[in-house]
């Protein structure tokens, strides 16, 4: 860890709140990407499960729309160390849209348009902890921070909570991820820390 | 040979603004290795709770020993420039790491004609280049195309005026995107093609051409070099991403 | 289109930590589409956990490079080959 520099804050701040190790509140809501944003017209937009036999379950746009929604507001927690407090989503639960599906397989590897993946125990997506979301603070998602539709995980740091979902291939192995693999934890636990791998 | 780069500390040992919102900051570094015109250096700030970030600056000026010279733009919102151009004081450590870069580095050994094109801050790591040239007392004939938003937002002005008056060789033409000083004929407009074959040189002179300024402008202009002729291996850029606050 | 990327330029740095030859001024080739050209253009997304340089022709991801605090991590599986300029030997 480097000197102090002498007067430097980081912006705005709030002391009062209990974070995870590490952590710093934000306000504001940081653009992260590790590529262009991609443009997916909502006509040809598809959301896919596929189960470790190949079965496959797809939602058009429509079809996401016209299941019940919920609105979770959740704490979400970035690796690069800010979290923000009290964010409203509206989407799709993940137990809701694995109701119909068949399957044994213990992990998860999230596909994106864009090219971007990600990796979790399939457990961590069920039970009310995650969702597909179109929506943030009621407006619609916007391209930058995922939109169409977004994975929404927030009990995970925050790379896990994909933007621009695609699909899910559900796998008895796990894989890594677009991060996973080169440096972050597998896992990705905020109160615990487990930011990079041995963490 | 280069070592393997490790953060040292600087000290703010003088400051001057170029304009209401970027100043110079000059910072003694003890065991400055020197450096080339057109290389960066990263820049680390660390608040009491452990939050770090950093950013790259470009190098100013020649190194004169032990001391260097940042010129830092505050961009909106940007944490790391606000607290460069504003609170930084004279005497304040700061983290530093440097000299990087071997692509966008000019030498001032090379004799081939440089055409130099900036916009906004990309003026800094080409003017680096121009006061190298000056030091080196290099011939190399150099075009300096700074396109800039209105007078008021000039790094450098008066010694750029100087040096093209006093400099054999040096050429500099100022373009204005705004607003322009009284006197100036081109009315204001983003930089064009015509402006590259106004004061640039023909590609057969086979310059070596920087471009350095926001992503945008850098695209632009190094697309509009090639569409003129000059062979894209003369080409080298510098682009300013999102980061640059 | 939006731009929100740097160039490979950034890379001097990180990469610096690494090496004793600068990177960015070696000639890189794309697995994807074959593109070859200097580390210094490709187009460099570092507003992530880590950096990630993309393929100037195919957005293709050529580099990437994370930085823990006692560790760092590159990968180079979109990059075919490197040529590194090196001085006569």
């Amino acid at each position: 860890m480097g000197i102090v520099s002498p007067g430097f804050r980081r912006r705005r701040r709030d002391d009062d709140v209990e974070l995870p190790p590490g952590q710093y509140l934000t306000q504001d809501f940081p653009v992260l990407s590790a590529g262009p944003t991609p443009n997916i017209p909502l006509d040809r937009w598809q959301f896919t499960i596929s189960s470790e036999i190949g079965q496959e379950y797809q939602w058009t746009w429509d079809e996401l729309l016209e299941l019940p929604a919920e609105e979770p507001t959740v704490d979400i927690h970035c690796v690069t160390k800010w979290s923000k407090l009290g964010t409203t989503w509206r989407g799709v639960s993940l137990d809701l849209l694995m109701e119909e599906v068949e399957t044994t397989a213990d992990y998860a590897l999230v596909h994106c348009y864009g090219g971007y993946t990600t990796n979790l125990p399939l457990e961590d997506l069920l039970d009310g902890k995650a969702w597909v979301v179109y929506e943030y603070e009621g407006s619609e998602l916007a391209p930058q921070h995922g939109g169409p539709a977004r994975l929404l995980v927030p009990h995970l740091y925050f790379w896990k909570s994909a933007k621009w979902v695609r699909g899910i291939q559900l796998q008895e192995f796990d894989e890594p991820g677009f991060w996973e693999s080169v440096g972050y934890h597998n896992y990705g636990d905020p109160w615990r820390e487990e930011r990079y791998a041995g963490d | 040979m280069n070592a393997r780069l490790e953060w040292r500390v600087a000290k703010l040992s003088g400051v001057h603004h170029e304009t209401a919102t970027a100043r110079t900051l000059q910072l003694d570094v003890p065991g400055w290795p020197g450096h080339l015109p057109g290389q960066h250096v990263d820049v680390r700030l660390t608040d009491e709770d452990g939050y770090s970030t950093q950013r790259s600056y470009s190098l100013a000026a020649p190194a004169d020993g032990d001391r260097i010279e940042l010129t830092v733009q505050r961009v909106k919102d940007g944490e790391v420039s606000e607290y460069l151009t504003d609170t930084f004081s004279v005497g304040d450590p700061v983290e530093l790491r440097g000299p990087v870069g071997g692509w966008f580095v000019w030498h001032p050994s090379r004799t081939a004609p440089v055409l130099l094109v900036a916009g906004g801050s990309g003026i800094v790591p080409l003017m680096a280049m121009v006061r190298a040239r000056r030091q080196a007392r290099s011939r190399a004939p150099f075009r300096l195309l700074y396109s800039v938003r209105s007078p008021s937002d000039q790094f450098y002005a008066s010694e750029l005026r100087r040096l093209a008056r006093d400099d054999g060789g040096l050429d500099v033409a100022t373009l204005y995107t705004r607003s322009v000083p009284t006197g100036v004929m081109r009315p204001p407009r983003r930089i064009g093609v015509a402006d590259l074959e106004m004061y640039g040189w023909p590609p057969q002179f086979e310059p070596t051409c920087f471009v350095c300024g926001p992503t945008g402008f850098v695209e632009k202009v190094a697309n509009s070099l090639v569409g003129l002729g000059h062979d894209p291996r003369r080409i080298r850029t510098e682009r300013f991403g999102p980061t640059g606050g | 289109m939006t731009q929100d990327y740097q160039d490979g330029n950034a890379l001097a740095g990180p990469l610096a930590e690494l090496f004793t030859v600068d990177v960015t001024a070696a000639t890189g080739r794309c697995v994807s589409c074959g593109h070859t050209g200097r580390v210094a253009d490709l187009r460099v997304y570092a507003q992530a956990p880590g950096w990630v340089a993309r393929c100037p022709g195919c957005e293709h991801v050529m580099l990437r490079l994370v930085r823990s605090p006692d560790a760092a991590w590159l990968d180079l599986q979109g990059t075919l080959s490197l040529r590194v300029p090196l001085p006569p030997a």
